[in-house]
């Protein structure tokens, strides 16, 4: 449960965290960095979103019995 | 009181989606699906304690369980597809959606036509 929620607060972190870094590094005109901040950002918080799916996928196989 | 805590983990999932979306819409959507299946995962045990009534029940009017399997089968692809569905619509792809409710109706004709073919038999049976 505890860390159910903290997973909502570490994407968002992500995503802020990503925004910034993407505006500081364009104006220091890195603009291909910044991309590669936003696709490292995207790729970390998408492995936590597919185990989390699977997690839920697993679980409604389990209680709806689908085999 | 989990009621509580379930709405406060949505209205808490909205803000940060609405600030992130307004800065990076991929992450936005990701969000979304998080607070999603974290929602759903804490009424999913909930659910299976009601199905373990509603199998007592069904065993208790000797109906027979295949019926009940083939009938959570479906709710189950129903919800399934639903979530997956909803997300991309969200995202702006009610293209995807709309493949993925196809795919969720045929599933379910698949599951549903033994009972079909059951019920047009006993009918069968009762014309002479």
């Amino acid at each position: 449960m505890g860390s159910n929620i903290d997973l909502i607060f570490k994407i968002a972190g992500v995503g802020i965290l990503v925004a910034v870094l993407n505006s500081i590094l364009k104006h220091a005109g890195k603009e291909e960095q910044g991309h590669l901040v936003t696709l490292a950002g995207l790729a970390i918080v998408f492995m936590w979103v597919i185990q989390l799916l699977a997690n839920l996928f697993d679980q409604v196989k389990s209680v709806f019995k689908l085999f | 009181m989990d009621i509580m805590q379930i709405v406060a983990i949505g209205l808490i999932a909205t803000v940060l989606i609405v600030v992130v979306k307004s800065q990076r819409p991929e992450l936005g959507v990701l969000l979304s699906v998080a607070a999603g299946v974290i929602l759903f995962l804490l009424v999913l045990s909930k659910i299976g304690s009601i199905m373990d009534i509603i199998k007592d029940l069904t065993a208790r009017a000797e109906i027979s369980m295949v019926y009940l399997g083939t009938i959570l089968k479906i709710i189950g692809i129903a919800y399934i597809a639903e979530f997956g569905a909803q997300i991309c619509r969200d995202a702006g792809e009610s293209a995807v959606a709309t493949k993925i409710e196809f795919a969720a109706k045929i599933m379910i004709m698949v599951l549903a036509v033994p009972i079909i073919v059951a019920v047009l038999q006993l009918l069968l049976k009762l014309v002479p």
